[in-house]
């Protein structure tokens, strides 16, 4: 398959892009929600529109009611998203949520999918326990409990938790914390009864969840997949929602990247455009190879995972360590090259900073990624 | 053509290299013997090196896409993806290396005529000839279009005088492809491409000693060297027109960015780390440069990739190639750094037959060019301002 988007991927980054950039505009969506205080953090107005638009069950199988699309696409809207820093539950509904849904049962797909799809219900994933992303270790406790499970413990980072009507958790249902079985996912509703959210507000504006759960009750049903044998649907969602999240990486960097490149052609200085300043030009021309090379190894990612390629975990990370290298160094440049206006609120470069940092952070930062490249590389 | 239509290419392709490739020519490149560049005086290695090229040759294979006509096979672009993808698989060499493939052969196919295409073309992809380029001069690196090397019209010839420098292999290549000034008033309009035998009176060369201690490359001196205009009917001895030599130039370097970035950069599949052996990898700081490395390599690997996918279908920026021969030299010459950095003392070697003649200390320097030659880095960031990013006065 050509590493460029076919015909009908051009029709829908054409739609998405006018989409996001109208309706999901910054002034329109990020601000908006965050100067009036929103506790959710993003408008369910346009999660709403976002399902009239065929993008939130864009992942799901056309058997199930969905578009039966693939990574591609959904990154597609994907880096729109992150180019308007548009806030919205997609990456964690409709790529992570749905994701691992595809594996449940009938029942848990009947149960879940028709409102996921509509946009009427929003959901979450519940994966990391502690600051930094670690999946390989799941403390988090479901044992057995008559025909059902007792699930103990605690979430962090659960991004839009307190909006969300079912959210999937990755608990241990046997085994020792660090092992590969023993992982069971459930698909917990925002009323069982013992289950806590501390809901935060973070640096970019979203919102994320630190959820308790105290011997909530689960019975069987709300299982999604194997019991013990959860860790393949686990993966399977993190690679979607790494290359996702590398996707949306990929949108914020090109955001920051265009607007500060419109800056260098207009801020004037010493008598000149200072986008005649060699010293800018270069470090412009490199940001820029920079970002077409992640953007080229995201949409490779992508393919691989669609393709059910060997390759598609490894590209996985190698997607979402060099996007976070790239993106990082987009919003720094923008930052500097903005001079004291990108220190301002009033400008919406710091805006992509802030977005980049939580975004680098979400399932797994550069380090953790290049790590993983090591070991899954044999060194 | 379909998808079935390549799969069943596929299968052929790999049934043809399965009887066709010697199990020698899978190993990998070793030193120069084992690269293969035509030519008058060349010799073969190995039977085994004979037996490939010639397979290659009967089959077109030594330039896959060029049509029929002129050598090759005439394959499609999604063809001649998939018989790169089946060598890569089974590791096979390039039967045929040379600057005649490279670039002559491009900048023939886009302005030659059909008499120089017949004769050149041929030359090229049956390994007859051997080519090098005159393009810098002592005076004009970067700025390339200063350049002084005059040839003096005298009706059905040129008498040329001047000196190139960085003419690759000039010592060992039949033929030059050469940027001649032929109108010293017009700076971009006065320069012609010409096409002259090595072994023409007052050619000589002399080969330059590099830091690697070895001499890839020359300097060529042309002292009343006479140049015929045509080589027979349809055979014109210059590319494109007179005094238009500079636009075939610029599409040129264009190819051997390119090239450079496909060849010289990062663009291997292999991780570093997993070559690197465990004694290099005793320092976690140097395991984590490398574990970055690797990042940036396999992504630039599908940025290549992406680019050549996007080359065959005629999308993406015409001022990419410089984008790529940017990052793909930048990342060879890390990648190098690393390999000298995991070797330890065992990568200063610089004779001893351990170190297979000090090999990695000599590739470590002869990366220091990639970022200098066919256009420096600081050249291509510029080129990147200017004409992809719309940077004024770039």
């Amino acid at each position: 398959m050509p590493l460029y988007y076919d015909d009908d991927q051009t029709m829908l980054a054409e739609t998405a892009n006018q989409f996001m950039a109208e309706e999901g505009s910054i002034k329109n969506q990020l601000r908006h929600w965050r100067d009036r205080n929103c506790k959710d953090g993003f408008g369910h107005a346009l999660w709403k529109q976002f399902g009239e638009m065929g993008f939130t069950g864009m992942l799901v199988g056309e058997d199930d009611g969905g578009l039966g699309m693939g990574q591609v696409e959904a990154n597609i809207v994907l880096e729109e998203i992150g180019r308007n820093l548009t806030p919205s539950p997609f990456l964690s509904s409709s790529v992570l949520a749905a994701t691992a849904l595809k594996h449940g049962s009938n029942d848990v797909k009947g149960r879940w999918l028709p409102d996921l799809i509509s946009g009427d219900k929003v959901y979450a994933v519940a994966i990391d326990e502690g600051p930094k992303h670690r999946p390989e270790t799941i403390a988090c406790n479901a044992e057995k409990s008559g025909n059902g499970f007792r699930l103990s413990g605690k979430k962090d980072f659960v991004v839009y938790g307190a909006s969300s009507e079912m959210i999937v958790v990755a608990a241990r249902t046997s085994g020792s914390d660090s092992d590969d079985d023993g992982v069971t996912l459930f698909a917990v509703p925002q009323d069982a009864a013992g289950m806590s959210h501390d809901s935060v507000r973070l640096v970019d504006s979203s919102m994320a969840s630190h959820i308790t759960f105290d011997g909530v009750e689960l019975d069987g049903d709300s299982v999604i997949g194997e019991v013990d044998g959860g860790r393949e649907v686990l993966n399977a969602m993190l690679m979607a929602g790494r290359v996702g999240s590398a996707a949306e990486g990929v949108g914020v960097a090109r955001g920051a990247m265009d607007m500060t490149v419109d800056y260098l052609r207009q801020r004037k200085q010493f008598g000149k455009v200072i986008g005649e300043f060699q010293a800018l030009q270069h470090r412009a021309a490199h940001l820029y190879s920079e970002v077409e090379i992640a953007r080229a190894v995201t949409i490779k990612a992508a393919q691989l995972v669609d393709g059910a390629s060997e390759k598609a975990d490894l590209m996985a990370s190698v997607a979402k360590a060099k996007v976070a290298k790239v993106a990082g160094l987009a919003v720094r440049e923008g930052v500097q090259m903005h001079g004291g206006i990108g220190m301002t609120d009033e400008y919406d470069i710091g805006l992509y900073m802030k977005r980049d940092r939580a975004l680098q952070e979400f399932l797994g930062d550069q380090y953790y990624h290049a790590g993983r490249v090591a070991e899954l590389s044999g060194y | 053509m379909s998808d079935s239509d390549l799969e069943a290419f596929r299968a052929e392709t790999r049934e043809w290299l399965e009887a066709n490739c010697p199990p020698e020519m899978r190993e990998p490149v070793r030193d120069e013997g084992d690269v293969y560049w035509g030519g008058r005086n060349a010799s073969f290695k190995s039977d085994a090196q004979k037996a490939w090229f010639e397979a290659c040759r009967d089959k077109g294979y030594t330039v896959p896409e060029w049509p029929k006509a002129y050598g090759g096979a005439g394959l499609t672009p999604p063809e001649g993806k998939i018989l790169r993808q089946e060598m890569a698989r089974i590791n096979a060499r390039p039967p045929l290396s040379s600057f005649g493939i490279w670039m002559l052969g491009p900048a023939l196919l886009h302005f030659g005529t059909e008499g120089q295409k017949q004769k050149f073309l041929n030359e090229i992809a049956r390994g007859e000839i051997r080519w090098c380029q005159g393009y810098s001069e002592p005076g004009s690196g970067s700025d390339l279009v200063s350049m002084q090397t005059f040839g003096e019209d005298k009706g059905d010839h040129w008498v040329v005088n001047g000196q190139k420098i960085w003419t690759s292999y000039a010592d060992e290549a039949d033929w030059i492809f050469c940027l001649v000034r032929t109108d010293k008033e017009n700076k971009y309009q006065g320069i012609t491409f010409m096409l002259f035998d090595m072994e023409n009176e007052g050619v000589s060369t002399k080969p330059i000693k590099l830091i690697s201690g070895n001499s890839p490359f020359c300097e060529t001196f042309m002292d009343d060297v006479t140049v015929p205009k045509s080589y027979g009917e349809d055979i014109p001895g210059y590319v494109g027109e007179i005094n238009r030599g500079w636009d075939v130039a610029k599409y040129l370097l264009g190819h051997e960015r390119e090239m450079i970035s496909a060849t010289g950069g990062g663009d291997r599949a292999s991780s570093l780390g997993a070559v690197t052996s465990r004694a290099g990898l005793l320092d976690p700081v140097l395991r984590a440069e490398m574990a970055m490395f690797d990042v940036d390599a396999l992504s630039f690997t599908a940025m290549s990739e992406k680019f050549m996918d996007e080359l065959k279908a005629r999308k993406g920026h015409p001022a990419q190639p410089n984008m790529l021969k940017y990052a793909g030299t930048e990342l060879n010459k890390r990648r190098h750094e690393l390999l000298m950095a995991a070797g330890g003392s065992a990568a200063l070697e610089w004779e001893s037959e351990e170190s297979n003649g000090g090999k990695t200390a000599r590739s470590w320097l002869r990366t220091k060019a990639n970022s200098i030659e066919g256009g420096t880095s600081e050249v291509m960031l510029n080129v990147i301002s200017k004409r992809i990013l719309d940077l004024p006065g770039a």
